[in-house]
C-alpha cells in the first residue's frame, strides 16, 4: 500500500527552495506545507515502528498536527497548498485510525514487516475444517450444530431454554478465548518491540498466527450472538 | 481584502443565512425582518409578454401555496440527489408533479407551471434569496459561503447541494454536517470538555452525531441518521387521517384537489404545534361542498400515532453510540436540534434512550433549535475565513456517515473506506485485466453497509481506460480515493507498469454533470459590481417606499396620539430627508436615512405592537400568551403561518 522512500535523500521545499528530509508535512526552515510524504504512518507522528504506541501523545499529536494541516486552515490558500493540505490531512487521518486501533495496528506493522497476512474471510469459510484451528475442530462442530438447531426452533416460533443455556456457554467460553489470544498479542509485542531481528522474526509468526486465530473465534462469537438475539 | 464568509443552513421548511458578528453568530433577517426564510420557491403569473416568469422565494411564496400550488414547490431538500425510482414515493405525499419526458438515468425534472427545474435549480432560488438579503444586510456582495447538510447525507446528495450554490453563484468553500454545526454554536462559548450527542429532529431529516470535546477541537465520533424522516412524515400522517375520514364521513375525496389537499395540511401543521403546548387541537376544515369536517385530537391520541414515527430514531442512536464504543450513560450533554424536537414525546424518548433525568440532567435547548444549525455554520465559516481570534482556537474534525465499496467478483461488497472514519480519508486499491489486450476496466463504487452491491447506493462507475495493452493480469493499475472534507468522493488513477495517468470517466449514478451545472446558474450576471449596484438602489427604495408609506398612514393610528410632539417632529424630519434621498442613486445614503426613520419611529412601533398583543391575548394569562407567540415566532412552516385568510 505504502512505498518506503529512502528518506536519507533530501527533498527541495516548493517555497524556500532548501532541502529537507521526505517525511514531514511542513519545511522545517519556512514551516510551508508539503506535499504528502513518502514515509510509513509512524513516520507521520514521527514514531519508530513499534507495536506498543502511548494513545494519550498520539491522540495529542493528532490533534496538534491536525490543527496546521487541515483543510479549514487553507479554505483560501492557493490551489496547490489546498491540494497538498487535502492529501496531508488524508494521510494525518488514515495513520491515526490505523495506529490508535490495535488490530489494525498490528496488522498495519506486521505488513510493513513483509509478513504475509489472510484476508477479511467471508463467513462460509468457517465451515471449511481446513481454516479450523485445530485445537477448536470438535467444539466448532458442536457449536456449528447447535446454531443450525437455535435457528430452526427460532423458525419454528419455538423456545429451547437449554439450547439456549449451551450456546450462552458457548460464547463466553470463545469470548474467554479471545481474551486469551489478545493477552497473547500484548506479549508478542513486547518482545517485538524489545527484541533482535532473530526475536521480531518469530514473533512476526506467532502473531500472524494468533491474528488468524483471533479473526476466527470473532467471526464465531459474532454468529452466535447473532443467533442468540435474532 | 476578501469578501465575508456566511453559513447557511438549507433547510427542508426553512433556510437561514447568518454571520460572525464579532465573537458571536447572529441570524441575518429578510427584508420582512424575518430570520426565517420559508424553503418554498413558486413561480408568478406568466407575463403577458411571453417572457419567462418571476420566480419568488420565502414568505412570499408562501402566500402563492393555497391559490396554486401547481406553481409551488417545497420540502424540495427531500428530492435533493436522489435519482427518478427513488423518489416516486415520495411523490406520493407532495402535490408536485415529475416532468413528462423525464427518463431514467436522468436527474429528475419538477414541472413547475409552464417550466421545469431540478431539485438543485429550485435549491439555488433558495440559496440566492439568502444571498441577497446577507448583501442587503451588508450592503457588499457575498461571494463565499458554508452550507450544511444533514450529516447521513450520501454523496450525491452532497454534490447536489453544491452544486445548487454554484448556480446561486456562491463559492461554496465547506459542507458541514448540521448537528456538527449545531455542537460548534453550543460549544463556542463554554471551553468544554466530554462526549457530546446531538439529537437532530428537522423538517425532512433525522441526524444523531456523538463528538468528543477537547481543547476547541470538535472531534465526531460517530453519526448514524436517516435522510427521510422528519416532522413531514408526522405531518403526512395526520394529513392521511383527515383525508381518509373526509373521504370516509362525507363522501369528498380531496386527492385529487391539490389546493384543499394543501389546506387541509396546513391544519395538520397547525394541530401538531399546537399539541407541544396544549393537551388537545381540532380541525376544523370547510370542504368545497360546504360540509365541515371537525375533529377533536388528543395529545395521547397524537403521541400513539406517531410513535412508530419518533421510533425509527432510536435504532440510529443505538448504533451511534456503539460505533462510537460508549454507552448512553458515558454521554455528558446532549442537544436538540430542529423543530420537531419541540414535540415532548421526542423529548420524552430522548430522555429515555440517553437516560438523562435517570442522572439528573437534561437536554440542551438554550439556542432556538431553528436558527442553532445556522448559527454553527457560521462559527464554520468564521473559521474558514481565518480572520479572527475568537475561532482560530477551534477545529471541526467530522467523519464519513457511510462506508464505501467496490462492487467486487459476484456482486459483494469490498469496503475500502469504513463508515465513521474521520474525513478527509483516502484508501487505494490495485486492479488489473482478466482479458489479454484489455485497455478498460470498469469499476463500481458504491455506498452502504450491505454485503451486496445492489443493496447499497450505487454511486458512480468509473471507467478506467487508455491501460496499454498488455497480457491479462500484468498491469497494474493504481487507484486512489479520497474523501474530502466535505464528505464527496474524489478518484485517480495511475498505471504503474507504463507509470501512465489512467484516464478515468466518471459517470455518476445520480447528478448533474459539470456542464449541465454550468447551464444552470442562475442569471450569471448577477455578480457583476453593476448590476450588484443596480440592486441595491431598488432594494434600498422599495424599503423607503414600504417605511414611508407607513409612516404616511401613521397620524391615522389611535398608537401615534400617544407620541409626545418632540417624537412627532423627528419622525417628520426623518421622514423628510428619506423623501428627498430616494430620489437620488445613493443606495447608502437611502438606507441610512431609512434607517433613521427606522429609529425615530420606534416606539410609534413598539405601542403599535403592544395595541396588538392585547387585542390578540385578551383573556389568557401573560404567561401563557408568552408562549404561545413565542412557539408561532419560531416554528413557521410553509403552511403554519396565519396569514392564510
Amino acid at each position: 500500500m505504502l512505498k518506503v522512500i529512502d528518506s536519507a535523500v533530501p527533498i527541495a521545499c516548493w517555497s524556500c527552495s532548501i532541502g529537507h528530509n521526505d517525511s514531514t508535512l511542513f519545511c522545517p526552515h519556512c514551516s510551508k506545507i508539503q506535499p504528502p510524504p513518502g514515509g510509513d504512518f509512524f513516520q507521520v507522528f514521527g514514531l519508530a515502528r513499534g507495536f506498543q504506541i502511548d494513545l494519550g501523545a498520539l491522540e495529542t499529536e493528532f490533534h496538534r498536527l491536525s490543527r496546521k494541516v487541515h483543510p479549514d486552515r487553507f479554505a483560501r490558500a492557493g490551489e496547490n497548498e489546498r491540494e497538498w493540505s487535502l492529501a496531508d490531512t488524508a494521510l494525518l487521518n488514515d495513520a491515526y485510525r490505523t495506529l490508535k486501533e490495535p488490530l489494525n495496528r498490528t496488522e498495519y506493522l506486521l505488513k510493513l514487516e513483509g509478513a504475509e497476512i489472510g484476508e477479511e474471510h467471508s463467513g462460509k469459510d468457517r465451515t471449511d475444517p481446513s481454516r479450523v484451528p485445530a485445537d477448536l475442530l470438535e467444539e466448532v462442530f458442536d457449536l456449528n450444530m447447535q446454531l443450525e438447531e437455535m435457528r430452526m426452533a427460532h423458525k419454528m416460533g419455538e423456545e429451547d431454554p437449554d439450547l439456549q443455556a449451551s450456546l450462552t456457554a458457548a460464547k463466553d467460553k470463545f469470548n474467554g478465548l479471545l481474551e486469551a489470544v489478545d493477552k497473547d498479542l500484548h506479549g508478542e509485542w513486547q518482545v517485538w518491540d524489545a527484541g533482535d531481528s532473530a526475536a521480531r522474526q518469530a514473533a512476526q509468526k506467532t502473531m500472524v498466527a494468533l491474528l488468524d486465530r483471533r479473526r476466527y473465534l470473532s467471526n464465531l462469537v459474532r454468529d452466535v450472538t447473532e443467533t442468540l438475539g435474532a | 481584502m476578501t469578501g465575508r464568509v456566511v453559513g447557511i443552513d438549507l433547510g427542508t421548511t426553512n433556510s437561514l443565512v447568518a454571520y460572525m458578528q464579532g465573537d458571536a453568530p447572529v441570524v441575518i433577517p429578510g427584508v420582512d425582518g424575518s430570520n426565517l426564510v420559508p424553503s418554498v420557491v413558486a413561480l408568478d403569473a406568466p407575463p403577458a409578454d411571453g417572457g419567462r416568469p418571476t420566480v419568488t422565494v420565502g414568505n412570499t411564496a408562501r402566500k402563492a401555496l393555497i391559490e396554486t400550488p401547481e406553481r409551488v414547490i417545497y420540502s424540495v431538500k427531500r428530492l435533493m440527489g436522489r435519482g427518478l425510482e427513488e423518489i416516486h414515493n415520495e411523490l406520493k405525499l407532495f402535490p408536485f408533479r415529475l416532468a413528462d419526458d423525464v427518463e431514467a438515468g436522468e436527474v429528475p425534472r419538477i414541472q413547475l407551471g409552464e417550466l421545469k427545474f431540478t431539485p438543485p435549480e429550485i435549491s439555488a432560488y433558495i440559496l440566492r434569496q439568502l444571498k441577497r438579503n446577507a448583501e442587503r444586510f451588508f450592503g457588499a456582495p457575498v461571494t463565499q459561503a458554508v452550507i450544511t447538510v444533514p450529516a447521513y447525507f450520501n454523496d450525491a446528495q452532497r454534490q447536489a447541494t453544491k452544486d445548487a450554490g454554484r448556480m446561486a453563484g456562491l463559492e461554496v468553500l465547506r459542507l458541514v454536517n448540521e448537528p456538527t454545526a449545531a455542537a460548534l454554536a453550543y460549544g463556542l462559548d463554554r471551553a468544554k470538555e466530554g462526549t457530546i450527542a446531538v439529537y437532530d429532529f428537522g423538517g425532512g431529516t433525522f441526524d444523531i452525531s456523538i463528538l468528543k470535546l477537547r481543547d476547541g477541537i470538535f472531534e465526531v465520533q460517530s453519526t448514524n441518521g436517516d435522510t427521510h424522516l422528519g416532522g413531514d412524515d408526522i405531518d403526512n400522517l395526520l394529513l392521511a387521517i383527515a383525508l381518509d375520514e373526509i373521504h370516509a364521513e362525507h363522501g369528498v375525496n380531496l386527492r385529487s384537489h391539490p389546493s384543499a389537499v394543501q389546506a387541509v395540511r396546513k391544519a395538520a401543521i397547525e394541530a401538531k404545534i399546537k399539541l407541544s403546548t396544549e393537551m388537545v387541537a381540532h380541525f376544523d376544515i370547510e370542504l368545497p361542498n360546504g360540509d365541515r369536517y371537525q375533529r377533536e385530537i388528543s395529545r395521547a391520541g397524537f403521541e400513539l400515532l406517531i410513535e412508530p414515527v419518533l421510533e425509527r430514531t432510536a435504532g440510529p442512536c443505538k448504533q451511534a453510540l456503539a460505533d462510537a464504543g460508549i454507552t448512553a450513560e458515558q454521554v455528558d450533554e446532549v442537544v436538540l436540534v430542529g423543530g420537531s424536537t419541540r414535540i415532548p414525546a421526542v423529548r420524552q424518548l430522548v430522555d429515555e434512550l440517553f437516560r438523562l433525568k435517570a442522572r439528573g440532567k437534561k437536554p440542551h435547548t438554550e439556542l432556538n433549535p431553528d436558527e442553532v444549525v445556522a448559527l454553527g455554520a457560521a462559527v464554520q465559516a468564521d473559521i474558514l475565513a481565518g480572520a479572527s481570534k475568537s475561532t482560530e482556537e477551534l477545529l471541526l474534525l467530522d467523519v464519513t456517515p457511510l462506508s464505501l465499496g467496490i462492487e467486487a467478483l459476484g456482486g459483494t461488497v469490498a469496503r475500502i473506506i469504513q463508515r465513521n472514519s474521520t474525513i478527509p480519508a483516502s484508501a487505494t486499491e490495485h486492479f488489473t485485466t482478466g482479458v489479454e489486450g484489455q485497455t478498460n476496466v470498469a469499476i463500481h463504487v458504491v455506498q452502504g453497509e450491505r454485503e451486496l452491491a445492489a443493496d447499497c447506493r450505487s454511486l458512480a462507475r468509473f471507467d478506467l481506460k487508455g491501460i496499454p495493452p498488455m497480457s491479462a493480469g500484468l498491469p497494474r493499475i493504481e487507484v486512489k480515493f479520497l474523501i474530502d472534507a466535505d464528505g464527496i468522493l474524489k478518484v485517480t488513477a495511475r498505471e504503474q507498469r507504463s507509470g501512465q495517468a489512467a484516464k478515468i470517466e466518471v459517470k455518476p449514478t445520480y447528478g448533474l454533470t459539470d456542464e449541465q451545472v454550468e447551464s444552470m446558474i442562475l442569471d450569471s450576471f448577477d455578480h457583476a459590481e453593476e448590476d450588484f449596484a443596480a440592486r441595491l438602489l431598488i432594494e434600498a427604495r422599495n424599503e423607503a417606499e414600504t417605511i414611508l408609506s407607513l409612516v404616511d398612514s401613521a397620524p391615522q393610528k389611535p398608537a401615534w396620539q400617544h407620541l409626545t410632539g418632540e417624537e412627532h417632529a423627528a419622525i417628520a424630519a426623518a421622514r423628510d430627508r428619506l423623501a428627498a434621498v430616494k430620489v437620488g442613486s445613493d443606495s447608502a445614503a437611502i438606507r441610512e436615512a431609512t434607517l433613521a426613520l427606522d429609529h425615530a419611529t420606534r416606539r410609534y412601533a413598539e405601542l403599535m405592537m403592544d395595541a396588538a398583543v392585547s387585542t390578540a391575548m385578551r383573556g389568557k394569562t401573560m404567561d401563557a400568551a408568552g408562549e404561545e407567540l413565542g412557539e408561532a415566532i419560531n416554528a413557521p412552516h410553509p403552511m403554519a403561518a396565519a396569514e392564510f385568510k
